[in-house]
């Protein structure tokens, strides 16, 4: 019931030209714009400092392929691909090739 | 600052005081409780949850007793799980049982300072007088940074120390800091959207049951319980819908609004001095999350800690194990024969000796447990993990709760309190004690032989059947962890939210110290419930007793071997007979001791030593109709029994503990028990229909 809202939710997003933290790829830079979606389930990340604003540094993907590192505010933070669709981003051009 | 210093009343200073010690996790905040309390702490539990207190006390330079309360590491005062809940309580002095405190201690990681200032920002504005310990200076250094402290105090309103904790001067440093009088409650605020501070304003003037006008900590307190999401509407919830009307994004503002002031002081204070040594961690990382390496380094690791739980344990468990055997020979030599000696041979030593002889696995693996942790492997190893564990429904931090549980179910069980959500937390400990646990090797080791009679060219068959074996309890582990995340522990998987700090050198102390805690809670629980359960057993395995009968014919007339009389047509299905009946009974003490209780009913002493005489034993057992017991299909029959049921009393007993109900361990027992009653029945079933 929930998946399919979500692949709803995600079909709807991915119609126009946003930018999902999941996107990113390794050395890849961001702003965060906002989050979509439950707010109270990334609260934390919030509280985290992952605020509008806060600029990014995707790190790497777990060997699994999930979660994935990222870092911010100086320090590293590892959170699953499920959460990163749900945060919008305005990418930034990586310094000298990442 | 330098006024307070010169106004220091002497009044002040020589009394004693309840400190607070706050910080985020991996701040460093256990080492500065371990410096500065040494070995005066206490370890307990807060009244109705299974939070771990830590307490302590220390001396002030002149001398004076001050009391430290290690309150548990969290992000933020908006708790979501029972630990932080305890935090928050305890900082607003609402925590049942404990003393609110009179002054904040706010440890901070200064090479993470800005998200480690969001929670110091939040205490802050409690209005309880704090002092700012700035931890692990040496990264800082590392990073080419340097912190001003003075601004830092100024900016924050509060006293700031800089230490590194684990070195030379940073405890006395400390001690010193802490021996000043108590500053004034810092004035630290931060200006939030008009809209929520309005709707403070006229909550300030009219505070809902439950606030007091005259707390000077009032806006801040409101603040808090107006950003929480209870999960029933209360006093504030009008005001937060209202507030969500006019601004929807309002809470998300206030904790936008904490940062972007955080991240202009924290510009002010930190200046870059160059000399950045390149990042240790992040050229570690690059190889302990490598698609290959990572792995190697993971299962090189596992590995290590799993043979040395199971190679360096054995001296030191032989020496217990001697300790207990010298004790019961001293005993017997020394008291007169009856039944009081036989209580105290048979029941209370060889009852906890039996369970404390797991003592030296469980202090290898916690010391392992703690130097992951402390140097910062374990969140990696959680990073790597959390993919497989997410497709049981589990958390990354749910493997090493279920890796250890291969030792012994009671540490795996106590190390699950790592795990934040409620609910991943109890489907790891519901499932933890399939995994194979050393207690069930001697049983395995005897079947095993039954079954296969010695040789060199079977060791590999034996090896075989002895994996295929843990294989069964972990994939049943896997296949109810799933069962229960779809029923009733469902709900939404909780995001993961993992930081991964800085690697560094673990404290010795420290881990060690965690070392000792949990060796203490395990002899604490061998000391009193198993004790008590032992001698329940000892009593049903001995009365009534038979004047004139042997050991083994007054096993089979005492209430347990009639219980395994009684129990057989319940058990032959699964081709038990009466005496195997006995055996489950007394495993239920702790599995191993099947071996020692089928010896007694077999009248071989001494099985648990050398197995090959009860070996011969169990093979000449024949049903009434001349069938032989032990074939090779019912030995199969009680190795796949002992995987799979609920057998162990100490571990449902710290079960009980960690969930604080009877509940769950009565579940997990039923649940467990008859899961593996049917998987027997099946198995014996279809293996005598194909004429095994």
């Amino acid at each position: 019931m929930l998946g399919r809202k979500r692949l709803l939710f995600r079909a709807k997003i991915r119609t126009s030209d946003v930018v999902l933290l999941s996107d990113l790829t390794p050395g890849g830079r961001a702003k965060v714009v906002r989050f979509l979606g439950d707010s109270v389930r990334t609260q934390r990340l919030r509280e985290m400092g992952l605020v509008p604003g806060t600029t990014v540094k995707f790190v790497r993907l777990a060997p699994l392929g999930d979660p994935l590192e990222i870092e911010l505010r100086g320090y590293k933070l590892s959170l699953r691909k499920h959460e990163a669709e749900l945060i919008e981003i305005q990418l930034l051009e990586a310094p000298h090739g990442g | 600052m330098a006024a307070e210093v010169a106004t220091s009343s002497v009044v002040k200073a020589s009394t004693s005081a309840t400190f607070a010690l706050v910080g985020n996790p991996n701040c460093g905040k256990t080492t500065i409780f371990n410096a500065l309390t040494g070995l005066r702490q206490k370890i307990g539990n807060y009244p109705g949850v299974t939070v771990e207190k830590k307490d302590g006390v220390f001396f002030t330079q002149h001398g004076v007793k001050q009391f430290l309360v290690d309150l548990p590491g969290t992000y933020s005062l908006a708790p979501q799980s029972p630990d932080e809940t305890v935090t928050r309580d305890v900082l607003l002095g609402v925590q049942e049982g404990t003393h609110p405190p009179d002054r904040v201690v706010c440890v901070v990681d200064a090479s993470n300072l800005e998200r480690n200032l969001y929670l110091v920002s939040q205490v802050l504005e409690l209005g309880i007088p704090a002092v700012i310990v700035l931890n692990m200076m040496d990264l800082v250094e590392a990073k080419g940074e340097r912190i001003d402290a003075e601004r830092l105090a100024k900016l924050l309103d509060c006293p700031v120390v800089a230490v590194r904790a684990n070195s030379g001067d940073g405890p006395a440093k400390l001690r010193v800091a802490l021996s000043k009088p108590a500053a004034q409650p810092s004035g630290f605020s931060v200006t939030i959207a008009e809209v929520v501070s309005a709707t403070l304003g006229s909550l300030m003037e009219n505070p809902p049951t439950g606030f007091s006008v005259d707390d000077p900590a009032l806006r801040s307190r409101l603040l808090l319980a107006l950003a929480a999401t209870p999960e029933k509407p209360d006093a504030l919830t009008p005001y937060r819908e209202q507030l969500s009307h006019v601004l929807p994004s309002w809470r998300d503002d206030v904790i936008a609004a904490r940062y972007s002031r955080l991240q202009e002081i924290v510009e002010e204070t930190i200046h870059y001095t160059g000399g950045a040594q390149a990042d240790f961690t992040d050229r570690l990382d690059s190889i302990v999350t490598h698609p290959v390496w990572g792995w190697v380094i993971f299962l090189g690791l596992m590995t290590t800690m799993f043979l040395s739980i199971f190679v360096f344990a054995n001296y030191p468990m032989d020496f217990v194990d001697g300790i207990f055997r010298n004790l019961s020979g001293w005993v017997t030599t020394h008291m007169p024969e009856g039944d009081l000696r036989d209580l105290l041979t048979d029941g209370v030593i060889a009852g906890v000796g039996g369970v404390l002889v797991f003592l030296p696995q469980i202090m290898i693996l916690f010391l392992f447990i703690g130097l992951l942790e402390d140097s910062g492997y374990m969140a990696r190893a959680a990073f790597i993990m959390d993919r497989v564990m997410n497709k049981v429904g589990l958390h990354g931090k749910s493997f090493i709760p279920l890796l250890s549980s291969y030792a012994c179910a009671i540490p795996g069980v106590m190390a699950t309190r790592t795990i934040e959500n409620p609910r991943d937390r109890l489907a790891t400990i519901l499932v933890a004690p399939f995994m194979s646990c050393s207690a069930r090797l001697p049983v395995y080791t005897l079947m095993i032989s039954t079954l296969i009679p010695g040789g060199i060219a079977s060791a590999g068959k034996k090896a075989g059947i002895m994996l295929a074996m843990y294989l069964l309890g972990t994939g049943a582990a896997f296949l109810f962890a799933l069962i229960f995340k779809r029923t009733i522990l469902r709900g939404e998987p909780p995001p993961l939210v993992l930081e991964l700090p800085p690697y560094r050198m673990p404290g010795l102390w420290t881990v060690l110290q965690h070392m000792l805690s949990r060796a203490k809670a395990f002899i604490q629980r061998a000391g009193t419930i198993i004790l008590s359960l032992s001698i329940v057993l000892w009593a049903l395995s001995t009365y009534p007793k038979k004047p004139g009968a042997d050991h083994a014919e007054n096993l089979a007339d005492s209430f347990a071997g009639r219980a395994g009389h009684f129990m057989e047509p319940a058990i032959e299905p699964l081709g038990f007979n009466w005496k195997i009946g006995i055996g489950l009974i007394g495993a239920q003490a702790a599995r191993e001791v099947f071996v020692s209780t089928i010896g007694i009913v077999y009248s071989i002493e001494g099985a648990d030593e050398d197995p090959e005489p009860l070996r011969e034993a169990l093979l000449k057992d024949k049903w009434p109709d001349g069938r032989p017991v032990f074939t090779p299909l019912v030995c199969v029959a009680v190795m796949v029994f002992f995987v799979l049921s609920m057998q162990c009393i100490a571990t449902l007993a710290v079960v009980k503990r960690e969930t604080n109900s009877w509940r769950w361990p009565i579940f997990q027992f039923v649940y467990m028990t008859s899961f593996a009653y049917l998987v027997t029945l099946i198995v014996y079933q279809a293996g005598r229909a194909l004429g095994l």
